[in-house]
């Protein structure tokens, strides 16, 4: 089975027309606008009319009143309060930092897979091992800030990356198609974590339910808005290592060897092999480096947000990410801001929530109606009436067999 | 769509690779993949006597099993362990000395039920266990699974990957139990009667969102795994909003009849099978007529070879006048049918619709439906284990076993990871499965 593009976007061929185009134009060309701008900002745009619509249909009182108005009052002040819930305060803003952070590290480790042609959803498992590795590191130990988060750190970052370097040796070794094991691992960290918290080593004493010992104050990541003593402001600095993470990215596939081979065979796994690469190797590396993302992510929800672990501390961000990564296609930079998007209807959902009454689901169908305008760039342009420009698909995976 | 019996003038000679396994010649028995498999599973009986031998032997005392009325039988847990380790490792032996040969799974499966039942007898040493209970409540735990894994066939055999089974799945339980309340209010309906209008209307926006699958496929080339994705992502925010905006503040909106069991006359009064299998309710009779109407057609009509042909080879069966993207879409949007009637099946059990109500059984079915190699019969005995697995975990919470029900029910998620990676014996997909199709 032939692999195809991963990453959307043609390579930069230097075109002898480019010197003579204006410079803003020649700007736009190169950062490949319609693709990285036009179509993420239509994409959102749809998925916002049609959230709006699903919101009015189910005003079933007002629809039983015939009361249009009213509906409308209400949809604009839904979408006024998802701004104003996410950055009209500095404790609104911190709100959405704390959403967006996990939500970039997760984002990443889908995208590192993707760039190099696997589908990982195990991001939810390898956060779980990350966490889990990160507040053993952080309840156990007892020294100096400078020392224990760092270590908290790195242990999120090794468990995450074994977690998800099982999945590809898996996959190296036997050819198991790792969306299949990547569920499967998503449920057996699940369970794992479940049964951790519940033994002598990691719950909390004099607790029943599964809830862990706590970070030590030292342990802790530091406060992001550290001249505040308001306790609500929750935003640590864990976005900061985040943005490391993406930093990271961005070097490992531009600037490094690594990442060059890892996107050649993600890109086509048979000329990589032609080249003289290992797709053993690049199968199990990349997951491991996925992994260990997914497990930072894991790391500082634990040292940075919560302070413990639960049972659910992954939550869904695991699966969320995937849709920021698409939302961002993939890139380190698109992460960043999609992550950030995504914490602003997040945060500002919870505020249209308490203001308006409409539940903070309507985020979720939100989310996966950006990821479907962004999934079927063809769709959007269908729905906008805008002329074929650009690629075709974001993204294409091995089929089962491959 | 054509069904008809006949063989068809038109047949492919295509194989399945999902069924069939490689034929040995005269010169070279055994290929170094079927060798290694061997191998793995000597080692694998290996261990698992070990298990027996070390783990199994230490609770003393004899474990009850009752069956149906006042019929039990005991057994020993100590001696059994033994037995079971011996044995065990002698069929290790003989796995790793010459095989087993035809009999592989014969004897894989005796040498499975034989450690599970020592291991029931391990953990309920002393103690009483309703044994047909336990099988009783597999066979109910599965039944949605075999829905779902029917569905996710039925699309993947005709070359569509349908990751959004959980979606689908979640779909017809929400629109059962919702439009189910509604059409029992309707004049002339009682609960009853209202709650299939549900059933139906569940196939109908399930098939629905099918269709929205193989339409983004197929039309728009989008990756099928993505819009799987997608289905499932909007399918659980729009049941969860819902639910919590219109069925909270209505909950006449969501108060569906549970669904009573019906005995198959004569059938029920078989003693112990009649209480596993008989005295169940429709929606479980209705999973083994799926089974086998589906095998039958899938193997033995036009449309079956048609459907097989498209997901192996699309193009040959263009090139002999199969309309691919036609019988796809009509795959995928009958397998949306048959998901949609699979998640009511959480209406009948328990009235009411709940936020994520199916809680990843749809990645289960699709964990099936690899585990039981794209065949509905084996999709049916994987769903079956799942189930078993499930109801164990359920049973022996109560038992206070000191083993922690976690493990239990992670052993499914292993167990899938063990045959995908095909460490006892590979089990492979439809080849043009997740491709979509151009025709020329």
């Amino acid at each position: 089975m032939t692999a195809a593009t991963v990453d959307g976007s043609p390579a930069d061929a230097p075109d002898p027309s480019e010197r003579d185009k204006p410079r803003l134009v020649a700007f736009f060309d190169r950062i490949d606008a319609y693709n990285n701008l036009l179509l993420p900002v239509l994409a959102i745009v749809s998925a916002l009319i049609a959230g709006a619509l699903i919101i009015g249909l189910t005003d079933i009182d007002r629809l039983k009143e015939g009361d249009i108005g009213g509906i409308l009052t209400t949809i604009k002040d839904a979408y006024l309060a998802l701004p104003s819930g996410a950055l009209g305060s500095l404790r609104g803003i911190s709100e959405t930092i704390v959403s967006a952070t996990p939500l970039i590290l997760a984002g990443l480790c889908f995208a590192v897979a993707a760039r190099s042609g696997l589908f990982n959803i195990g991001a939810t498992g390898q956060m779980f091992a990350g966490g889990m590795a990160a507040v053993w590191v952080g309840f156990s130990m007892d020294g100096p800030g400078i020392v224990q988060v760092p270590l908290a750190l790195l242990a999120g970052i090794v468990g995450g990356g074994l977690w998800g370097g099982i999945v590809g040796f898996l996959k190296a070794r036997t050819g198991a198609h790792e969306v299949i094991t990547t569920i499967m691992t998503n449920y057996i960290a699940g369970l794992l974590t479940l049964w951790l918290l519940k033994t002598e080593t990691f719950q909390q004493p004099g607790k029943d339910n599964p809830i862990s010992k706590t970070v030590s104050s030292e342990g802790r990541l530091p406060k992001l808005f550290f001249w505040s003593d308001d306790p609500s402001l929750r935003a640590h600095w864990g976005f900061l290592v985040a943005l490391a993470g993406a930093m990271f990215m961005w070097w490992l596939f531009e600037r490094s060897k690594v990442g060059f081979e890892l996107r050649t065979f993600g890109s086509n796994a048979d000329a990589a092999r032609y080249a003289g690469m290992k797709p053993a190797t690049l199968t199990t590396l990349a997951m491991f480096i996925a992994g260990g993302l997914a497990g930072l992510g894991g790391a500082t929800q634990i040292i940075g947000t919560q302070g413990y672990a639960t049972e659910s501390f992954a939550g869904t961000i695991g699966f969320d990410a995937i849709a920021v990564a698409l939302l961002g296609r993939n890139k380190p930079l698109g992460i960043v801001f999609a992550a950030l998007l995504f914490g602003i209807l997040e945060a500002g959902g919870r505020k249209m929530q308490l203001e308006t009454d409409i539940p903070l689901d309507v985020v979720l169908v939100l989310r996966a109606l950006i990821v479907l305008f962004i999934a079927a760039p063809a769709l959007t342009r269908l729905i906008w009436r805008l002329k074929s420009e650009g690629s075709t698909s974001v993204l294409q995976f091995r089929g089962w067999g491959a | 769509m054509s069904t008809s019996a006949t063989p068809a003038p038109d047949q492919l000679p295509v194989e399945t690779t999902a069924t069939t396994t490689a034929t040995p010649d005269a010169t070279n028995p055994l290929t170094f993949e079927e060798r290694q498999h061997a191998r793995n599973l000597g080692i694998a009986y290996i261990v698992l006597a070990g298990i027996s031998a070390i783990v199994l032997t230490g609770n003393g005392g004899t474990a009850t099993f009752n069956l149906d009325g006042d019929r039990s039988f005991g057994l020993p847990a100590q001696p059994l362990a033994w037995f079971v380790a011996a044995s065990l490792a002698v069929v290790a032996g003989v796995q790793l000395w010459r095989g087993f040969g035809k009999w592989t799974n014969v004897v894989l499966a005796l040498s499975s039920v034989l450690i599970f039942m020592s291991f029931l007898a391990w953990a309920a040493a002393g103690r009483e266990f309703s044994f047909i209970g336990m099988l009783a409540s597999a066979v109910t735990f599965s039944t949605p699974l075999v829905f779902g894994a029917c569905a996710g066939i039925m699309c993947e055999r005709s070359g569509v990957v349908n990751i959004a089974i959980e979606g689908l799945l979640l779909n017809g339980a929400f629109t059962s139990a919702f439009v189910g309340s509604l059409a029992s209010g309707w004049p002339g309906m009682g609960p009853k009667s209202g709650f299939w209008i549900g059933v139906v209307a569940a196939m109908i926006t399930s098939a629905m969102f099918a269709w929205l699958l193989a339409w983004l496929a197929i039309r728009f080339k989008v990756d099928q795994v993505i819009v799987g994705f997608f289905i499932n992502f909007f399918v659980l925010g729009l049941t969860s909003f819902l639910s919590s905006r219109v069925l909270t503040e209505n909950p006449d909106y969501n108060d569906t009849p549970t669904l009573a069991a019906w005995n198959v006359p004569l059938l029920e009064r078989i003693p112990v099978l009649g209480q596993i299998l008989f005295q169940q309710t429709v929606f479980v009779y209705g999973a083994y007529v799926l089974v086998a109407v589906f095998t039958w057609f899938l193997f033995r009509s036009k449309w079956g070879l048609r459907t097989r042909a498209v997901g192996e080879h699309p193009r040959a069966a263009d090139t002999l006048g199969v309309n691919v993207l036609r019988l796809r879409y009509r795959n995928v949007i009958l397998a949306g049918a048959i998901a949609g009637f699979g998640g009511s099946w959480w209406t009948a059990t328990l009235g009411r619709f709940n936020e994520n109500i199916t809680n990843g059984r749809g990645f289960i079915a699709l964990a099936v439906v690899i585990v039981g190699r794209w065949h509905p019969v084996g999709a049916l005995c994987a769903a079956l284990l799942f189930g078993l697995f499930d109801s164990v975990a359920d049973k022996l919470s109560l038992l206070n076993t000191g083993l922690p029900s976690e493990f239990i029910k992670m052993t499914p998620y292993l167990m899938t990871i063990v045959v995908v990676a095909g460490f006892v014996g590979r089990s492979r997909g439809p080849k043009a499965a997740g491709q979509p199709y151009e025709s020329q």
